[in-house]
């Protein structure tokens, strides 16, 4: 009997070790594969062309800083939107609003999360696109503003839902002592509530940030996909190409080994590793305001 | 001396339908320390609570009666709640430093009533934490962050940062549940100090802390009002058999 449990123990507990150890392979893999095809590049194209302003791989022109400042502001305009939109929304469903309004908020919100970026692209082209042409009496209504807004609606729901947990678990004595104090419940929120839960805070805005940078299918949907530098303002208002719609776009029609092939890769070594610079940011943030408490707290 | 507030007839329901406050009545006493003690659930912290309508925070179904502060309703919905809370200020059982300096604590209620004359918020740091008996141990260190602070510290800085606000009346829910022997002794200490000036009203963590501090004493039981009076009398010679059996520790 007692063989049977110790056996059944070992089983489980290497398949869990197994699952665990899984993801770390997983990484590992696609890192690999990543550098493997995207390496190449440094020998087949020159630097100077590789950061130069123009992409046109059709004749061997791979500059890629039009992508990567068409995703950059992009990811600026959504975050723009959805920190402040977002940030709001949390303090609404865990400050103000009443019992019955949280319970229909909070399910309608993860329901946004969930919805496939594509049903969204596609309102962005029959609906949010002609709207702002006319409205902003622009060329085109396919622009950065435009996938900027419709980024930051898809990144909201990510935001709500992290901020609103972290405000959630500000105890409710911090509220009581501040109302006590003859706070108004707008100061509490402002001076107590949001200071004590900004780790939280910024953790969501950080994974809305991320959720941002990798969205590919709204953004090539609606953003234009001309591959132009946008660093000025006025280039919020027209055509850009994100790294993301880039690689969605092309790597279906190029050749396996090319040059083109090996740029497009090199694409996805840029995209993981800036996310992977956020990621590390938004955890030693949180990281050393966890050790700054740790330390109080011994 | 006279009734700073009068109770009367407060009754309290929370929305899940349990009755929480029967039927109150009763005077507090200005310049004195009234305790209201009991087991738990009877209803201490809830009268408390609604001195400074901290009550209206959370769901309440149904309350009638009235409360007399200096002649005037306060369960009134008219009732100018913030300015209330500052003139009725409250401790916490587990001592809440808001996430700031020491400084900064005590000056936050003052900031958030409009005052900004840096002498004036200097002068009301020290005078209240003077007053709570901690300005010894801390003067050096104002600027440190509060909840580097021991509980004690902590829990007297609370107190600080209420007095701070110049209230009238001061209600304390078990400030020193969480201390230990030294620092409750500081605590007990400044309120004796605290009662020439202010209305103390002490939901205390014992029975014993009841009968140390209470000059007036009010026996709570499920709800109701069994009993209060002079704090010598009931803790020396009750007339109800169950403020008896509580107080000798028969039950409870």
């Amino acid at each position: 009997m007692e063989k049977t449990l110790n056996w059944r123990e070992f089983v489980i507990t290497r398949l869990v070790r197994a699952s665990g150890y899984s993801a770390i392979v997983f990484v590992a893999l696609i890192f690999f594969f990543l550098l493997r095809e995207g390496l190449p590049t440094f020998a087949e194209v020159p630097l100077s062309t590789l950061f130069s302003l123009r992409w046109y791989p059709i004749e061997d022109y791979f500059g890629i800083l039009p992508l990567i400042t068409g995703s950059i502001m992009v990811t600026l305009g959504a975050t723009l939107v959805a920190v402040p939109f977002g940030i709001g929304t949390a303090i609404y469903i865990s400050e103000i609003a009443p019992r019955w309004m949280r319970e229909i908020l909070k399910p309608m919100v993860e329901l946004l999360g969930g919805l496939p970026s594509v049903v969204l692209g596609f309102l962005g082209i029959l609906i949010l696109s002609p709207f702002l042409r006319t409205f902003l009496d622009l060329p085109t209504g396919l622009t950065a503003f435009t996938g900027s807004l419709l980024l930051g609606g898809i990144a909201v729901p990510t935001v709500v839902s992290i901020a609103e947990d972290a405000l959630d678990s500000v105890p409710r004595s911090y509220r009581e002592g501040a109302w006590a104090l003859g706070a108004t419940r707008w100061q509490t929120i402002w001076r107590v509530t949001l200071p004590a839960a900004s780790s939280g805070v910024l953790t969501a805005v950080m994974l809305g940030v991320g959720r941002t940078i990798g969205e590919t299918m709204t953004v090539m949907m609606v953003t234009g996909n001309a591959p132009v530098l946008a660093i000025t303002p006025g280039s919020l208002f027209s055509p850009v190409r994100t790294m993301t719609a880039t690689i969605a776009a092309e790597m279906g029609e190029v050749a396996n080994g090319s040059v083109h092939y090996h740029t497009l890769f090199f694409i996805g070594m840029v995209l993981f590793i800036i996310s992977l610079i956020v990621n590390v940011a938004a955890s030693s943030v949180v990281f050393r305001s966890k050790k700054r408490a740790e330390r109080v707290l011994s | 001396m006279t009734d700073k507030i009068v109770i009367e007839a407060l009754s309290l329901t929370y929305s899940d339908g349990v009755e929480s406050l029967r039927n109150i009545s009763m005077g507090v006493r200005e310049n004195a320390v009234t305790v209201l003690f009991g087991p738990a659930g009877g209803g201490k912290s809830t009268l408390l609570r609604c001195l400074n309508r901290l009550n209206d925070l959370t769901e309440i179904r149904a309350s009638a009666g009235r409360i007399l502060i200096d002649g005037e309703n306060i369960l009134d919905p008219k009732t100018d709640v913030i300015a209330l809370r500052r003139k009725v200020g409250m401790v916490f059982a587990r001592p809440v430093v808001l996430p700031m300096s020491i400084r900064q604590n005590l000056t936050y209620g003052l900031e958030l009533a409009g005052e900004k004359r840096k002498s004036r918020l200097d002068e009301a740091v020290e005078r209240s934490l003077k007053l709570a008996a901690i300005w010894d141990e801390i003067k050096d260190r104002l600027d440190d962050p509060a909840i580097a602070l021991s509980g004690g510290q902590q829990q007297r800085v609370c107190l600080a940062r209420v007095l701070a606000l110049q209230p009238e009346i001061i209600l304390l829910d078990e400030p020193t549940s969480g201390l230990d022997p030294i620092s409750t002794g500081k605590v007990e200490a400044a309120l004796l100090e605290l009662k020439k000036e202010y209305t103390v009203i002490l939901v205390p963590h014992s029975v014993q802390q009841a009968a140390r501090a209470a000059d007036f004493a009010a026996f709570f039981l499920q709800g109701e009002l069994v009993e209060y009076g002079e704090g010598k009398s009931i803790f020396t010679m009750p007339k109800e058999k169950r403020t008896e059996d509580y107080v000798t520790g028969r039950f409870g």
